[in-house]
C-alpha cells in the first residue's frame, strides 16, 4: 500500500447557487467513499489563488503562481492505493472533471526499508 | 469545523438571495452588480472550503459573517481611497469601529428581512414588465440561474438574459429602489402580490414538463408570500389570503402526479395524499385574511380551495359553496375562465345538462377556445351526460392544446375513454 497525492487543478466557478449545492454534495459523496473504503488519508485543504514566490539566492519574492488558470494547484488530498495505476482509477471518480479539472496523482517518495 | 457533509435543501439559492438583497441595501441599487459579484464570490469560496473540510453546523452563519467581511474590507478601501459610500462613510461614520457595528446590525436576521423586502418591491418596480418583474424576482432573491429560469418558463437563455438585464438597468437607475415607505408598500403591495400569484401559477400550471422544477416554483412563490407576512404594512388581508390559496393548492401537489408523473386532475385525486399540514396552515392563514373590510380575489380564492380540501371525497364537495364563491369572484375580477370555473361548480351542483348550458351563456367564451381545460369540460359533462360521441372531439382538442405532456397524456386517456365507452 502507498500513498498519493491529489493535485486539483483548475475547475470552473460554478454559475448558480443551484449548481454550487450540487457540486458540494457531490464531492462529500466522493470523499465519503474513499473515506469508507479506507482509501482516504486525509480530505485535505483548499488554496487560495494567490500566494508569493521565493525564488533564486537573491530570495527574490514575487506574486505567483504564474500558472494559467487552468494549471493552478486549487487544493489537494492524500490517498492510499495499492499502486500508481489504482490511485488513478480512484482519482476518475472525482467531480472536478465535471468541471472542467484535472487531477495530478503523485506518489509520495518513500524509502522501502 | 463539523463535518455534517448533509446541506439544507436550496442553501446556496437561499443564502445568495438573502446576501444580494442585503449587500444591494449597503452599496445601493446602482451598485447592484457588485453586490452580486461579492456574493458569487463569497459563495464560491464556500464552496471550495466545503468541499475539502466539509459543511460546518451553521453554514449559514458561515456565508453571513463571509459577506459581512468582504462588505466591510470593500467599504474600508473606498473610505482609503476618498471614495463616497452612500450609509456608512458619511461624517458620523468614519472610524472602522462604527462601521462595523452598523454591519452587524445589517445582518441581523430581521434586517436581513427587511432587505429582501425591499428587494422584493424594488423588483416589481412599476416600469417593469411583468415577466421581467417575475424574472428578476427569481433570480435575484430566489438565486435561480438564468437558464434555470429559461427551463421553468421554457424560454431561450438569451431572451431571459435580455429580460433581466433590461430590468436591472431599471433598478440600479433607480436610486429610490430600496426606500420603501408605508405608503409605497401599500401601492405597490398588489403588483407584488400578482407576481407572487403568477409564479405560483407558472409552477402549478406552467409549461415545463418537470414536475420537480414547478414543484420549485411554488416553493419560492411561497416562501416570498411568507415574507409579506412577517412586515406588518405588507401584511395585508389579501396577502394572508394569497398565502391560504398558495398552501391550499399546494397541499394538492402530491396527489397531482400519479406513479408514471402523468397529471391527475382534482377530482380523480387520492385525497389521502392531499398534505394535510399544508392545509391546517393554509386554513390558518385564510382564518386571518378575513379581518377588516378588505375581501378580495385571493381570499374568495382560498376560499374556494378550502371547501375542496374540506370535502373527504370528491362528492361529498360542498358545491353550493363553491357556486356562491365563484360568483362573489365573478363580481371582483370577472373572466371567462372564473366563468368557466362556475359553470364547472354549477355542473357538479346540479348535472352535467345544466353545466354544459353556463359553459354556452359564458360571456366572452371566445376567449377559452385556446384554453385546454375548457374543451376537457365540455368533454367531460358531454361523458357524463352519456354521449361519448360528443365527449371525443372536446377531448381530442384538449389534446391538442395540452401545455405539458402530463396534461396532454391525460386528455388523451379521456378520449380512450370515449371510445371505449361507446
Amino acid at each position: 500500500m502507498s500513498q498519493f497525492v491529489y493535485f486539483y487543478r483548475g475547475w470552473e466557478a460554478p454559475a448558480s447557487p443551484t449548481e454550487m449545492q450540487q457540486q458540494i454534495q457531490k464531492w462529500s459523496a466522493w470523499f465519503k467513499q474513499l473515506s469508507e473504503s479506507g482509501r482516504l488519508t486525509d480530505r485535505g485543504y483548499p488554496l487560495e489563488r494567490t500566494g508569493k514566490v521565493v525564488v533564486g539566492k537573491t530570495k527574490s519574492i514575487t506574486d505567483g503562481p504564474y500558472a494559467e488558470a487552468k494549471d493552478f494547484v486549487g487544493g489537494y488530498s492524500i490517498v492510499e492505493a495499492d499502486d500508481i495505476m489504482h490511485a488513478v482509477e480512484l482519482a476518475k471518480g472525482c467531480p472536478t472533471f465535471e468541471s472542467g479539472g484535472s487531477v495530478e496523482v503523485r506518489p509520495l517518495l518513500v524509502m522501502k526499508s | 469545523m463539523g463535518q455534517v457533509d448533509t446541506l439544507v435543501d436550496h442553501l446556496f439559492r437561499r443564502e445568495a438571495g438573502r446576501m444580494v438583497a442585503i449587500l444591494t441595501r449597503i452599496f445601493g441599487p446602482a451598485r447592484l452588480a457588485l453586490a452580486e459579484d461579492v456574493v458569487q464570490d463569497v459563495l464560491c469560496r464556500a464552496l471550495e472550503v466545503w468541499k475539502f473540510r466539509g459543511v460546518p453546523e451553521n453554514p449559514s452563519a458561515w456565508i453571513v459573517a463571509a459577506a459581512k467581511n468582504r462588505v466591510v474590507d470593500i467599504l474600508r478601501r473606498e473610505k482609503t481611497a476618498g471614495a463616497f459610500s452612500r450609509m456608512f462613510l458619511d461624517a458620523n461614520a468614519d472610524d472602522g469601529m462604527l462601521v462595523e457595528q452598523d454591519m452587524d446590525a445589517m445582518f441581523q436576521p430581521a434586517a436581513i428581512k427587511d432587505g429582501q423586502l425591499r428587494m422584493m418591491f424594488a423588483c416589481c418596480h412599476p416600469r417593469i414588465g411583468e415577466d421581467a418583474q417575475i424574472a428578476l424576482v427569481l433570480q435575484i432573491l430566489c438565486g435561480l440561474g438564468t437558464g434555470e429560469i429559461a427551463a421553468a418558463f421554457l424560454a431561450t437563455h438569451a431572451a431571459i438574459e435580455k429580460r433581466v438585464v433590461r430590468a436591472k438597468k431599471i433598478l440600479a437607475g433607480s436610486k429610490r429602489a430600496l426606500e420603501l415607505d408605508p405608503a409605497d408598500v401599500v401601492m405597490r403591495l398588489p403588483t407584488v402580490q400578482h407576481a407572487l400569484y403568477l409564479l405560483f401559477n407558472e409552477g402549478y400550471h406552467g409549461a415545463n414538463p418537470q414536475l420537480a422544477i414547478r414543484v420549485d416554483l411554488c416553493r419560492e412563490a411561497m416562501y416570498l408570500t411568507e415574507l409579506l407576512l412577517d412586515h406588518p404594512p405588507a401584511r395585508t388581508g389579501s396577502s394572508y389570503g394569497l398565502a391560504a390559496l398558495m398552501c391550499l393548492h399546494a397541499a394538492r401537489l402530491p396527489a397531482r402526479a400519479n406513479a408514471a408523473g402523468g397529471f391527475v386532475p382534482m377530482e380523480f385525486q387520492d385525497r389521502s395524499k392531499w398534505d394535510q399540514d399544508l392545509i391546517l396552515k393554509g386554513h390558518s392563514f385564510l382564518g386571518k385574511s378575513a379581518h377588516g373590510w378588505e375581501f378580495g380575489a385571493y381570499q374568495i380564492e382560498a376560499a374556494i380551495a378550502s371547501v375542496h380540501a374540506s370535502a373527504p371525497r370528491i362528492e361529498e364537495t360542498d358545491w353550493a359553496a363553491v357556486v356562491t364563491l365563484y360568483d362573489s369572484l365573478s363580481r371582483i375580477k370577472p373572466s371567462a375562465v372564473v366563468a368557466l370555473n362556475r359553470a364547472i361548480a354549477v355542473g357538479q351542483h346540479k348535472g352535467p345538462e345544466r353545466g354544459l348550458e353556463e359553459v354556452r351563456a359564458i360571456a366572452g367564451r371566445e376567449d377559452l377556445l385556446g384554453y385546454p381545460f375548457y374543451w376537457a369540460t365540455l368533454g367531460e359533462f358531454e361523458l357524463r351526460a352519456g354521449r361519448q360521441g360528443l365527449a371525443l372531439p372536446n377531448f381530442q382538442k384538449a389534446e391538442a392544446l395540452a401545455r405539458n405532456p402530463f396534461e396532454r397524456a391525460h386528455y388523451s386517456a379521456r378520449a380512450d375513454t370515449c371510445c371505449r365507452e361507446r
